[in-house]
């Protein structure tokens, strides 16, 4: 991964089960983000690729990457909401175009969407008009709007109150069990991280790739590196074994 | 046991009637709402039909399901709380009860947003009080804008040189392009259009003085001006839009910057600077362009057509050009701030706010050379 020939991150090589909620932290400007737009296929990696079920995202056809991408979702950090559309057009307007429901199963649709991520009420109401965090909240349902295989979450808690904060991690547990899909996040929350992450990759700024992959409590005992360690117990107790 | 099913591909549903007034909604089959799901009306008005008091559900049979059975299943649940029939959840799968679960945990809000459209007079009304107030704003804004002209006179104004610098390049040289081409092609069909005309009396050689006239007095001044409000008054405004959007603007109040001085100041003063030298260039390069005419088509020698120019053209008449060039400078410069301080938070209102940067000040510029004409006469140059 690299912009022009400024290298953010190189040898990154990890697998994201099917059904698992994988989470990729690091401290700020490590390159979690960039990792992210690499992987939903915003940004061309300098070197390597993206596999999924085994089939190569950046050699694929255009068609065929037009259907990996409909079984992505992405949420992006502030949101991303069309500014000129409603909160109901913003989540309706994946299920207009790409699928053939009825106008009135797909306004059922969008206000369960939207009742999940405790929005229910706020259909008509424009991006400009709601705060930051139910912008937020809402670029959430409108990710999952056609109940994809991968949702892609871009620090999905930074901004928002430690009960909403709550209440998307609780969702994401839940669609990951319910609907089976598979849940990649970044973050940089601890609370999140050990509450949500069957496993997690570590990046790390210094020596720009990963050092750690593996279950976040795992990594927090037993990772040898103290990087690693100071950073998911929020450098308290060094290299200590607690 | 009756039973009616409502069967589309894959999802189907039957109502299974209990004696002695209960009913068990049966799901079965694939319930994804990519291939299309039974209406929910269906079932409900059958439930309604059959005036049954408690409602169960079995979904055994379902074999995959998705969002689509969590808001049909909603649905049912919402019409039978409003017509006091019991429900029991447990025969639904647990991910739907859980998600059912937690789209209910936060109740809806009451926004109470209607769109009712207002009588025609109150809408008269409306506009109108919006029409003054405009008006109001607008002339703050001219106000504010001398304030910080005062300012700058008393030394007192805060902003950087280099970003005054930066709006000068790219409203001074960075223009010369897109001003060249229109100048000469103006000065080139002026010519065109008075030599066919002018031929007819055998009077080509004045062709010189209609181009050299029209563009210094008028022509030039004004197509720079409306280059400008197109070009970089339309970049003021998204520009400064944007900035508000992104609250840059609030963070230069909050700090005690104002943003008349740092933002609007700059922008004002390249355009006025800039306006009049773009103008002359612009003069120059019109009269060229009638040259190639008179010189090509008519058979003028180019001693003969310049000549013709230097007598028919006085400095006054390049004085008028260059003053109105300024204040038209100002008029692009504050259409443009003015929207953009003006504009919504929202990428749709940073558009309006560029479009109407231009069309404010294409109204104003022409409004003022009516204005100019007038005096002028008057006062007889």
């Amino acid at each position: 991964m690299a912009y022009g020939s400024f290298v953010i991150q190189h040898d990154l090589d990890f697998v994201v089960k099917q059904g698992e909620v994988f989470v990729i932290m690091g401290g700020s400007g490590c390159g979690k983000s960039t990792l992210l737009n690499h992987m939903v296929g915003l940004k061309v990696p300098a070197r390597g690729d993206v596999v999924y079920d085994g089939q190569s995202f950046w050699s694929a056809t255009p068609e065929a990457k037009e259907g990996l991408r409909r079984r992505f979702g992405v949420s992006f950090q502030q949101g991303a909401l069309w500014s000129s559309m409603t909160l109901a057009e913003n989540v309706g307007l994946p299920l207009q175009t790409f699928t053939r429901l009825p106008e009135n199963q797909i306004r059922d649709i969008v206000s369960l969407k939207l009742a999940l991520v405790g929005l229910a009420g706020y259909e008509e109401f424009y991006p400009s008009e709601i705060s930051g965090g139910m912008l937020k909240r809402a670029g959430v349902a409108r990710a999952m709007a056609l109940d994809p295989d991968i949702l892609f979450f871009d620090e999905p808690s930074a901004g928002l109150d430690p009960l909403s904060s709550r209440r998307l991690d609780d969702l994401i547990l839940e669609l990951r069990d319910s609907l089976g899909a598979t849940m990649v996040v970044v973050t940089h929350e601890l609370a999140s991280i050990f509450s949500i992450a069957d496993n997690a990759v570590f990046l790390d700024a210094e020596t720009r790739t990963m050092i750690a992959w593996g279950p976040p409590k795992t990594l927090r005992d037993e990772c040898p590196n103290p990087t690693v360690r100071r950073f998911l117990r929020r450098g308290e107790a060094g290299g200590i074994k607690v | 046991m009756n039973g009616a099913s409502v069967s589309v591909p894959d999802a189907t549903l039957a109502v299974r009637h209990r004696e002695p007034d209960g009913a068990v909604l049966e799901f079965a089959g694939n319930w994804l709402s990519q291939r299309g799901l039974p209406e929910p009306s269906g079932a409900v008005s059958e439930l309604r039909a059959a005036g049954v008091s408690h409602v169960g559900f079995d979904a055994r049979q379902i074999t995959a399901w998705d969002s689509g059975l969590v808001t049909f299943v909603l649905k049912v649940l919402g019409e039978t709380a409003a017509r006091g029939v019991a429900t029991d959840r447990a025969g639904l799968p647990d991910g739907v009860r859980r998600l059912i679960a937690m789209a209910e945990a936060v109740p809806e809000r009451q926004t109470g947003r209607i769109a009712a459209r207002p009588p025609w007079l109150a809408r008269l009304g409306t506009d109108a009080i919006a029409a003054t107030r405009a008006v109001t704003v607008g002339l703050a804004f001219l106000g504010e804008s001398l304030l910080a002209l005062g300012a700058l006179v008393r030394r007192r104004a805060r902003f950087r040189i280099s970003d005054l610098l930066l709006v000068v390049q790219d409203c001074g040289p960075r223009a010369l392009g897109i001003v060249s081409l229109i100048s000469f092609l103006i000065g080139l069909i002026l010519a065109f259009v008075g030599a066919v005309q002018l031929q007819q009396f055998g009077a080509s050689i004045f062709v010189a003085n209609l181009v050299a006239i029209a563009m210094t007095r008028e022509i030039a001044c004004i197509m720079t001006a409306i280059v400008m409000a197109g070009r970089t008054g339309a970049a003021f405004a998204a520009q400064l839009g944007t900035m508000n959007t992104n609250q840059e603007i609030d963070a230069l109040s909050t700090m005690g910057i104002s943003p008349m001085e740092f933002l609007v100041l700059p922008r004002m003063l390249a355009l006025i600077a800039m306006m009049p030298l773009l103008t002359v260039y612009s003069d120059l390069v019109g009269i060229l362009g009638g040259a190639i005419v008179g010189i090509g088509m008519l058979g003028l020698s180019s001693t003969e057509y310049f000549e013709q120019t230097r007598a028919a053209v006085h400095v006054s008449d390049f004085l008028i050009g260059i003053t109105k060039s300024s204040v038209f400078g100002v008029v692009v410069a504050l259409a443009g701030c003015l929207r953009g301080m003006q504009s919504g938070r929202s990428a749709a209102a940073v558009g309006l706010a560029a479009t109407s940067a231009v069309v404010t000040s294409i109204v104003w510029l022409i409004v003022l050379d009516g204005i100019f004409a007038v005096i002028l006469n008057v006062l007889g140059f």
